[in-house]
């Protein structure tokens, strides 16, 4: 089997070995009602009502989306519209704790009786890809009939440089991830699943080879160490052997993939209720004075966790959402963790300086480095004539914007941004044809 | 705090690669096959070689402030065409008309085009053919090595032309591998650009696929054609400029197919018109020729030998979806 290309890039795990130490204390958390792919959810909650932790914020609405739950025990101060990294403003619940941290007292373990009600649980959890996406896994796991899921494929890849909170996951929880398997074996027949973790972590390899080697049916993968081996086509790839087809699912080839974290919070919900309320948060980068992990009330400011952190060491340039090759910039510290954050980087403002792109000189690495086998010089080409058929002949449609081509760039071209903005437009335009 | 915060597109990390970084690497990987200019050759090569650099660096410079680009000179591409340059001229090259060449390379063949990596053909190589076709008598007035024979650099004829000429004189294996024979001054020793071929693999500014196909392919043909004789095979790819057309001008980013597969394709095709030209066309080297059609077919290969892209449907499936 031909391996797919990637980077090598510095793993920077220096967080790896810190176990993750409880955040309790927060002035204000914040929740809006976008942390996942879909429809917003719907506040049920309204100004001065008391909450705990778990107490239901908002519900999903329509088919596509996801609940929110309080992080924190305490009263709603507002509910106004706060400005999101993607530049939205959506709704957002602001919740002031009282720093109690109570447990709503309507918690209780979940009754299972089939595959329908193991999918509604899971969608009445909260659960969004924790691996960053945030899509609803609940959405995800309903295929109709269980029997078109072939294999199940849990992300332990963890590629990115810094992020260790996956890594902590598989080393603290491999019980969570254990029933959870049991879960999958039992309401959705999964007959066989598939644990991916990349080679560079021997520690994760031998817990999760240990949970493996308790039942039937489960089976470690050792990953190279090349990025990105968490990206969905890539794992399923290396695991499987499978390749999922442009503009298909995962589950058309009879492939589900399930984020470790994602699988653990789906478990200890079903155990006991608890919801999602926090994550685990690789908080590191050259600004941050002690970089750890931490567990964070979901909520939480950025601010507040890197207080939490010791402050800062020096003027952070940059602060992100996630890890360096696909993490999303903030403009301020005011917002808050989200479901889906799996950590905060800070890089001081050396390490943020911006580079400035120059002429391409064709030098074709960023074209044999691309796992998907695009050529962003001619996304480049097909984007600067301005013909989307063209776009869709270079199949900028496919790109998976991992950042390896910007990254190997010796030009230090905006190779990603480049294919971003020809995605959007392509999308655009197959939207407005089919309207025709 | 300060809310000063930087919002970038992903990725927040680069390599430690640099367009300059490639290019230092290049300069060096020259050096040793300047060492051996100067000493096959004497000081005249490292003079004609500082000529013709500084001529190129100056003409990007002057050209860049003219047209209100960015300078870019920074990036040391010009350097490398310059050294490239120099090495593709005989010794005996006048000081102006290396200036000529210089100009022609920087200005025409490559600013004129839009600067680095917008060239559809190698600056060098391009420069060299026009000094010959404009200049042919001072082009082709070989000088052997001052090492050769001693005092006063004397007129000779490049191997390849003996070999045509089915002379019988021609100099020993050795002499060809160390460049003990007449011809460009930087092209003879075909042991310091190997050298210096070997350290640019080694860094991974070029990969394997362009030097092997088109040696591999000069060598097979020759030997092949020459009556299975191992000598002959070895005197075609130690002669002329194939070491440095192979490493170096062939590899060139701009002017040659990016993947693998497109390569392999390049360095063959550089080959067949190599030792179709030298053992059949009327000009006894054929390594610039075979470089600059190949340049010109770039865009072929580069569709042809395209990459699979992974898990892709065609486009007429997509549009139905
Ligand atoms: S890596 Fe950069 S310089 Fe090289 S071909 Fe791609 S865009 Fe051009
Ligand atoms: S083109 Fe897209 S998928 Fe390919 S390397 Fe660049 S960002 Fe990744």
């Amino acid at each position: 089997m031909k391996r797919m290309k990637g980077v090598s890039v510095p793993h920077l795990k220096s967080t790896a070995d810190s176990a993750p130490t409880y955040m309790t204390d927060l002035d204000i958390a914040i929740y809006p009602m976008t942390q996942h792919i879909g429809a917003p959810a719907t506040p049920v909650r309204q100004k001065g009502d008391t909450v705990c932790v778990g107490t239901l914020l908002a519900k999903g609405t329509g088919t596509v989306s996801s609940p929110i739950y309080s992080g924190v025990s305490g009263t709603v101060e507002k509910i106004e519209e706060v400005l999101l990294s993607s530049g939205n403003y959506v709704p957002a619940v602001f919740i002031k704790p009282d720093g109690a941290m109570t447990p709503d007292p309507g918690l209780a373990p979940v009754q299972l009786t089939d595959t329908k009600s193991f999918v509604e649980a899971v969608r009445e959890s909260g659960v969004v890809g924790l691996g960053g996406a945030g899509f609803p896994t609940g959405v995800k796991l309903d295929v109709g009939d269980p029997c078109r899921i072939q294999e199940i494929v849990i992300n332990g890849a963890e590629c990115e440089p810094y992020i260790t909170s996956d890594t902590r996951t598989m080393l603290d929880r491999s019980q969570d991830i254990l029933e959870g398997i049991h879960l999958l074996q039992k309401y959705l027949g999964a007959k066989k699943i598939i644990i991916g973790v990349e080679k560079n972590k021997p520690q994760c390899i031998r817990a999760m080879k240990q949970i493996a080697g308790s039942g039937g049916g489960v089976v470690v993968k050792e990953l190279p160490s090349i990025y990105p081996q968490g990206a969905e086509k890539v794992l399923i790839y290396h695991t499987t052997g499978k390749v999922v087809p442009e503009g298909g699912l995962p589950i058309d080839v009879g492939v589900i993939v399930l984020n470790c974290t994602t699988l653990a919070t789906i478990a200890r919900y079903i155990r006991t209720g608890m919801p999602l309320v926090d994550k685990c948060v690789t908080v590191d980068g050259s600004a941050v004075a002690n970089p750890q992990n931490v567990i964070v009330p979901i909520g939480a400011t950025l601010q507040a966790v890197f207080d939490f952190c010791g402050g800062f060491k020096s003027q952070p340039g940059k602060v992100l959402y996630g890890g360096p090759m696909m993490g999303v910039s903030v403009p301020d510290l005011h917002m808050p963790v989200l479901k889906q954050t799996n950590a905060l980087l800070a890089l001081d403002v050396r390490d943020a300086a911006p580079v400035d792109a120059t002429n391409c000189i064709r030098c074709g690495r960023c074209t044999n480095i691309c796992p998907i086998g695009l050529a962003p010089v001619s996304i480049a080409v097909a984007y600067g004539s301005g013909s989307m058929e063209a776009l869709q002949k270079v199949h900028a449609n496919l790109c998976m914007e991992c950042g390896c081509c910007s990254y190997v760039c010796p030009a230090k071209r905006p190779l990603v941004q480049q294919n971003k903005l020809a995605k959007a437009a392509l999308a655009a335009w197959h939207k407005q044809k089919s309207k025709k | 705090m300060d809310q000063k915060l930087q919002i970038t597109v992903s990725p927040h990390i680069r390599s430690s690669i640099t367009t300059g970084g490639i290019m230092l690497d290049v300069v060096i990987a020259l050096l040793p096959a300047l060492a051996a200019a100067v000493w096959l050759f004497g000081a005249r090569a490292l003079y004609i070689t500082a000529i013709c650099v500084l001529a190129c660096v100056l003409s990007e410079l002057i050209f860049q402030l003219i047209t209100k680009r960015t300078p870019s000179i920074g990036d040391l591409s010009a350097v490398v065409t310059g050294m490239l340059l120099a090495f593709n001229l005989p010794v005996s090259i006048l000081e102006w008309q290396a200036i000529v060449g210089s100009v022609v390379a920087i200005v025409i063949v490559k600013q004129l085009f839009g600067g680095i990596g917008c060239n559809f053909a190698n600056p060098a190589i391009t420069a060299r053919i026009v000094l010959l076709l404009s200049f042919s008598q001072s082009m082709t007035y070989w000088t052997k090595p001052a090492g050769f024979s001693s005092g006063d650099l004397i007129s000779s004829a490049t191997p390849l032309a003996l070999a045509a000429q089915g002379t019988e004189k021609l100099p020993p294996l050795f002499d060809l591998a160390i460049g003990k024979h007449a011809g460009c001054m930087g092209e003879t020793c075909a042991l310091a650009l190997l050298i210096g071929g070997v350290y640019l693999l080694i860094r991974r500014v070029i990969t394997w696929h362009t030097p092997v196909a088109f040696i591999g392919t000069v060598f097979l043909i020759s030997f092949f054609a020459g009556d299975f004789s191992l000598e002959t095979a070895l005197y075609q790819i130690l002669s002329g400029g194939l070491m440095l057309g192979a490493f170096f001008m062939a590899t060139d980013y701009a002017t040659s197919p990016p993947t693998g597969w497109g390569k392999l394709l390049f360095g063959i095709g550089c080959g067949v018109i190599t030792v179709a030209i030298r053992l059949w066309g009327t000009y006894p080297e054929g390594v610039s020729f075979a470089i600059l059609i190949m340049n010109i077919l770039t865009p072929y290969i580069t569709k042809l030998c395209a990459r699979k892209v992974f898990g892709a449907v065609r486009a007429e499936k997509v549009q139905k979806t």
